[in-house]
């Protein structure tokens, strides 16, 4: 019977894989037909063709893009659960179960924004990502669903890693925002921006939203930790070790409050704080993939 | 020639005070904060000696010259560096001088007025002016105080503020930093820390002679013991049949503290509190119960000899040391519970539970070292000086004969690692933590904005002002207009 639901959730899996692909061909489609050269390009504007976006004409694949995204969201949660119920535990016990979780999560905010704000030029990147967060998981983290061993038995594992898990999607949100920022920073200094481009929000914009993300979840992410020391006091007997998972949490803390701090009180904006956001975003980064892989310690559970 | 400029000498007082100052600047109490970050990282990457000691030692043995410059820079024990402590304590002063003189000024700020309308209100943000009414600075007054504003009346102008919240919550931030750094101190300098291996069956007594290890806080004293008292009366290991991985371990136990004796559950989510001490349930193995006898079969040992773990499959080594044999005998031991054999690796166990159990042993004969006064490893013998008589093997029941006399494995118990610790300071640091989100999320959500209006001759003017370019405050300033003006 668990068996079983191992299964289904693997093709949940699946299944939202390649529904994310179409979702991010569709985006990729409309984007493309969105462009449209002026018919009477006169050389008043010297060689070059002032091309813009009439997103009108693309409107059907548009919301065609936005309702797989939604139908592969559904999958993979979906897929979620049934790994919970073939488990008999919240799925969060290895890495494949935390990297499936985390691309649901962060198609979830997605989506979730998409109610209030027109976030369609994020699509195609929210697509290609989960797309790449749940091939990268199913190929190489890919653990046969066990159950938790003692540690992990507690209610701290719902409470510590949801909270986890969300801080991670936003953290990585905005670092995709602030990656967006000095992309786009650079394109303007060359000139205007091509076609393809102009839905994208205003640098300033764009450098406000990335601080908006952090301070949003920079609270979050305290509570994170509090509560995995909490946890820890319970199941380690102490609540903080220096475990290479606990410091390097410690780090991002640090960096993320560097950050806060700069643009709060030193007033650092656009490129400069765009570094700083990235530069914790990788701490961050660095803490998922490296303790769990190569590191020793504490958290490292069920081979991966 | 360069021209030589006269440099006024310092005092010492201006001298420390000039240090003070740039100690306590936010841009060195920011830099100590990043510094900290920085330094906390090699901890992570090299073994560290109070969490892995094995892999400290295979590091000194692999990397001798190197280890030898890493020892010296407290690289094996970065978290209690002299320069890891050098961090902390400059951060800790700082932000107390940061902090706290910001704390007095806000308090002050809290009492006094908001400032003086501008004399030009037109150049804020958000201005309108429209026809004047005559209860226009009287409604206003009634807005302010509804919406809880404090405020500056001066003849025909009010001037408000709002939002104070923002930095109360960022200092409180800041204090409850420093409270948590408190509660991590106390611990540390009043804590203690220790681990017991106690077999089913036997109790233990919280007195520091019956821990395998123990460590106290610098400040605290050997004697202030919790006095309680923990009999294992079953101990009980449930184990994936698939992978061996843990399930679940549970012992119960009958605990006497205060006078009274209760039977109580342990496990690993589930520790046990006497006030401010608890005890954990942190790891579990086996003793065989064997009796050892010698050639006229008197009993020379008898009991359960504990063994350590070496793996998931709970194959455990140890020693069994017979001092008093004539001549002194001693067992290098290796117990499987599940036995099985391979050709690479000799007796292996393929299951962590009592399915299959064997005990093998080499049998060692002379002196043992114990009377030498030097301590050694109850695990480990040391054979220079011994001579090898006998390699054997026995399962419960059997009785393996040497030259010198006879082993018996009688049976075989599970004992539990039993670690209790005494942390002191773990509420403040919690109390801490709290507080610090609650100032994090006041800080972070909290608008400081100012809303101005005058009376002139025939007009009303209004303006606003927020700082940080906090969103919301044209909403904010639209709903005051209409209230003015006679609206709800």
């Amino acid at each position: 019977m668990q068996t079983t639901w191992a299964y289904i959730s693997n093709y949940c899996v699946y299944s939202a894989m390649a529904v994310f692909a179409l979702s991010f061909i569709a985006h990729a489609f409309e984007t493309a037909f969105a462009v449209r050269t002026p018919e009477n390009s006169d050389s008043t504007q010297g060689n070059l063709l002032v091309k813009t976006l009439d997103y009108k004409r693309t409107e059907k694949t548009a919301r065609i893009a936005t309702a797989l995204m939604i139908l592969a969201f559904l999958l993979l949660f979906a897929g979620v659960v049934a790994r919970g119920i073939s488990a008999e535990h919240v799925p969060w016990g290895n890495m494949y179960e935390f990297s499936i979780t985390g691309a649901l999560a962060f198609t979830g905010a997605y989506l979730a924004a998409l109610r209030k704000h027109d976030l369609r030029w994020l699509g195609l990147f929210i697509s290609i990502a989960a797309l790449l967060t749940l091939g990268t998981a199913i190929t190489l983290l890919y653990r046969d669903s066990a159950p938790l061993v003692p540690a992990l038995q507690s209610t701290w594992l719902v409470i510590h890693v949801i909270a986890a898990i969300i801080s991670g999607g936003v953290f990585l949100l905005a670092n995709v925002v602030a990656g967006a920022y000095l992309y786009l920073e650079r394109v303007e200094e060359r000139g205007a921006r091509p076609a393809w481009l102009q839905r994208v929000p205003s640098l300033e914009l764009l450098d406000q939203l990335s601080y908006r993300l952090v301070a949003f979840v920079f609270p979050l992410w305290t509570f994170s930790v509090i509560a995995g020391a909490i946890w820890a006091e319970s199941a380690w007997g102490r609540y903080w070790g220096w475990d290479p998972k606990e410091t390097w949490a410690f780090i991002t803390w640090v960096a993320y409050a560097a950050y806060l701090h700069a643009r709060v009180t030193v007033g650092w904006r656009g490129r400069r704080a765009a570094w700083l956001c990235i530069f914790a975003g990788s701490t961050f980064l660095f803490n998922y993939v490296y303790v769990n892989v190569w590191g020793t310690g504490k958290h490292t559970y069920s081979g991966l | 020639m360069t021209e030589q400029r006269e440099l006024p000498e310092l005092g010492f007082v201006a001298l420390s005070r000039y240090a003070w100052r740039q100690l306590t600047s936010m841009r060195t109490a920011l830099i100590l904060l990043m510094l900290m970050g920085v330094a906390a990282i090699p901890g992570s990457l090299i073994p560290q000696r109070p969490v892995n000691p094995m892999a400290v030692r295979d590091f000194f043995s692999s990397n001798p010259e190197l280890a030898r410059w890493y020892d010296r820079a407290s690289l094996f024990d970065v978290y209690a560096s002299p320069w890891f402590s050098a961090i902390y304590i400059l951060l800790f002063i700082s932000l107390i001088g940061c902090v706290l003189p910001r704390t007095v000024e806000h308090y002050q700020a809290m009492l006094a007025k908001p400032p003086a309308t501008p004399k030009n209100l037109t150049r804020l943000s958000h201005y309108q002016d429209f026809d004047s009414s005559p209860q226009a600075l009287e409604r206003a007054g009634i807005w302010f105080s509804k919406n809880r504003f404090r405020v500056r009346v001066e003849g025909n102008s009010i001037s408000a503020e709002k939002g104070y919240l923002r930095e109360t919550g960022n200092l409180l931030f800041h204090l409850s930093l420093i409270l948590v750094l408190v509660g991590v101190s106390l611990g540390s300098l009043f804590g203690m820390n220790g681990y017991a291996i106690v077999n089913v069956g036997e109790r233990f007594i919280n007195v520091p002679t019956t821990y395998d290890s123990l460590s106290f806080g610098k400040l605290k004293s050997d004697n202030s013991l919790q006095p309680f008292q923990i009999s294992v009366d079953k101990f009980d290991a449930k184990y994936d049949p698939r992978t061996s991985a843990p399930l679940d371990y549970t012992a119960w136990v009958t605990v006497e503290y205060e006078g009274k004796t209760s039977k109580q559950v342990v496990k690993v989510n589930r520790p046990l509190t006497f006030g401010s001490t608890r005890v954990y349930l942190q790891a579990n193995g086996y003793s065989p119960v064997v009796t050892v006898r010698d050639k006229s079969k008197n009993v020379v040992l008898q009991g359960p000899v504990p063994l350590l773990p070496q793996d998931a499959n709970l194959r455990s080594i140890g020693a069994i040391k017979v001092p008093d044999a004539d001549p002194s005998i001693g067992f290098v031991v290796s117990f499987v519970p599940t036995n099985a054999r391979t050709t690479s690796q000799g007796a292996i166990s393929i299951y962590p539970e009592l399915l299959d159990p064997k005990l093998l042993f080499a049998i060692w004969q002379g002196d043992l070292g114990l009377d030498s006064g030097v301590p050694t490893s109850v695990y480990k013998i040391d054979t220079e000086k011994l001579t090898q008589i006998g390699l054997g093997s026995v399962k419960p029941g059997d009785t393996y004969n040497y030259s010198s006399g006879s082993i018996t494995l009688e049976t075989v118990i599970p004992w539990v690692n039993l670690q209790v610790v005494q942390d002191p300071g773990k509420s403040y640091a919690l109390i801490g933590g709290i507080l610090a989100i609650a100032g994090l999320l006041t800080s972070l959500y909290g608008r400081r904005r100012r809303i101005w209006i005058r009376l002139t001759d025939s007009r009303v003017e209004v303006a606003g002002l927020a700082k940080n370019s906090a969103p919301g405050l044209e909403v904010e300033v639209n709903k005051f207009v209409s209230f003015v003006k006679g609206g709800q």
